[in-house]
């Protein structure tokens, strides 16, 4: 009736919004994936940072930095790791390339779907560092631990697009967990690195979760004093071998 | 480029294309070419080469040689990709994505969409819309897959095997579906093993067999390329006996109706008549696409 119903919405703006958002829904009302990554990590932050640390506002403060990058690693790895795999075995790949999909749209709503959950567990341990554990930071220690942990998360949307592109669906659960959850540990996410047993301490900077929870250490003064630039340097450097790796495997990939 | 009358305007083609799996040769300089305005069946036994054509016009796979084109263009180009719809045969889609999400996602990649509720209708989904795709049965998670292969007003449709799981009153229904969009202008290509969907829809039909076309034309000409024709009768003569005859094909016995396949169905039926004075209920049939299209694929091996 009017010019403006015939005036096409079509861009590659909204495309990626529209798949970014539908991401993010989907995720959410998975509770295989929602569940776990939004509530472990505030459950174990409340039970090892605010209940075992006994009311020391340093404890307290040390786990939320640390927490912090347990928790946003969660949802890269899984949203990228399992969810790539299941996509490729299950048809939804092959679906988006024969449609008129655009392919960037299909990683860039995965990082943001990620980015999202990482914010949300940013806001919900921040809320009981601070309501709890009695933890007092400075407006710029906050908004610094936020932008870290938002950066944190995605090297580790690059470690699992490495994963989903190799792995079948069925594996790929078992596979993330057996890197997440050791790694976590490994890297002082859990316990400070002093506690863990000398070797493991000494082996710590192989992974990239022991980089990133040095630099949100370093917000809150609790590092152990190597410079920035060479965690940053690790981790820019990491996400590219894993991005150049993932490049490989998605060419050579089989979509069924 | 829909508009010309005269002429016949190819849409897509494959031109000479091999391709092989492994050891497995799918196909084998195989030519096919999409018209405007008609529906195309593929049709042929299970790993003729039916999917891999349809996998290369849409981009899924790419031929060891020969050339692919769709609207003269690459089928990786988007433009190309922005004027189909496409209808897989086993994909499945995000179970906790609501029927209406999955149409606003396809929507979203066609710069002129039709709007929700003409999709609804066509697809007969308006009751399924608000519902996760995880929770509908298969046949209904089939009708969602047709409505996001009708999002926008496409030249081509590719549908792979599109009514299997549904039932008939679905099925009559999505046949009434296509014939509409064929009037719109729209070309479709679909394949598919009921015989009786290529015989319903198909303006043109073209059988695969170990990766060439082994007969291409109309039903109509397909099915006078075999001679063959049915005559049904009650009788009391001998199945035995009767397949003495000569230019006999076959003799079934289906409760008291006895069914034979004969490509002289005049003199079969003069001696029937001779030889069992109490012979009932005489039938001459030509034969369907099925009997066809079994005798073609006979042939080849």
């Amino acid at each position: 009736m009017n010019a403006v119903a015939t005036v096409s919405k079509y861009s590659a703006f909204h495309v990626y919004a529209i798949e970014a958002k539908l991401e993010f829904i989907r995720m959410l009302r998975m509770p295989m994936f929602a569940l776990p990554a939004l509530v472990f990590p505030g459950m174990f932050y409340l039970l090892f940072g605010v209940l075992m640390g006994k009311g020391k506002a340093d404890v307290a403060a040390y786990l939320l930095a640390t927490y912090c990058i347990f928790g946003v690693m969660g949802p890269g790895l899984f949203g990228f790791g399992v969810s790539v795999a299941l996509e490729k075995d299950r048809g939804w790949l092959k679906w988006r390339r024969a449609v008129p999909a655009l392919p960037g749209a299909y990683f860039v709503s995965k990082m943001v779907m990620a980015l999202i959950f990482a914010f949300i567990i940013f806001i919900e341990l921040s809320l009981l560092a601070a309501g709890f554990g009695g933890v007092d930071l400075t407006l710029l220690q906050w908004t610094k631990l936020m932008i870290v942990s938002l950066l944190s998360s995605l090297p580790f949307c690059a470690l699992g697009l490495v994963i989903g592109t190799l792995v079948n669906g069925q594996a790929a659960p078992a596979i993330v967990n057996f890197i997440y959850l050791p790694m976590a540990f490994l890297s002082g996410l859990w316990l400070p690195i002093n506690l863990l047993p000398k070797f493991l301490g000494t082996i710590a900077p192989i992974w990239p979760s022991y980089h990133a929870a040095q630099i949100a250490l370093k917000v809150i003064g609790s590092d152990l004093g190597t410079p920035i630039w060479i965690h940053i340097g690790y981790l820019v450097v990491f996400t590219l071998a894993m991005l150049w790796l993932a490049v490989t495997f998605w060419s050579r990939m089989k979509l069924k | 480029m829909c508009d010309s009358k005269t002429s016949i305007t190819t849409l897509a083609r494959l031109d000479n294309v091999s391709k092989r799996y492994g050891n497995i040769t799918a196909l084998n300089g195989l030519n096919l070419s999409v018209h405007a305005g008609e529906i195309l069946a593929l049709l042929g036994p299970n790993g003729a080469g039916k999917t891999t054509s349809v996998s290369l016009m849409l981009n899924l796979v790419e031929p060891d040689s020969g050339k692919v084109s769709l609207f003269n263009q690459d089928p990786q180009e988007l433009s190309a990709r922005q004027r189909i719809g496409v209808m897989l045969q086993n994909a499945e889609l995000p179970e906790t994505m609501r029927v209406s999400e999955l149409i606003e996602l396809t929507q979203s990649y066609y710069p002129h969409p039709r709007d929700l509720k003409e999709i609804a209708e066509m697809a007969g989904i308006a009751d399924l819309l608000k519902r996760p795709y995880g929770k509908l049965s298969g046949g209904q998670q089939r009708r969602v897959q047709f409505a996001m292969a009708i999002c926008a007003k496409v030249e081509i449709l590719f549908l792979d095997e599109p009514t299997v799981g549904l039932d008939i009153e679905a099925r009559e229904a999505m046949w009434t579906s296509l014939r509409k969009l064929v009037a719109e202008g729209c070309s479709i290509v679909l394949t598919t093993h009921y015989l009786e969907e290529a015989e319903a829809l198909a303006h043109r039909v073209m059988v695969i067999a170990q990766g060439s076309v082994i007969a291409e034309g109309s039903v109509e000409s397909i099915r006078s390329r075999v001679a063959l024709r049915k005559i049904r009768c009650i009788s009391s003569l001998d199945i035995s006996t009767i397949k003495q005859w000569p230019h006999i094909d076959s003799v079934t016995q289906d409760g008291q109706y006895m069914t034979i396949q004969t490509m002289d169905a005049e003199s079969v039926a003069r001696r029937l008549l001779n030889e069992d004075a109490g012979l009932k209920q005489l039938e001459i049939k030509r034969a369907g696409l099925a009997e066809a299209f079994i005798e073609l694929t006979k042939e080849q091996a």
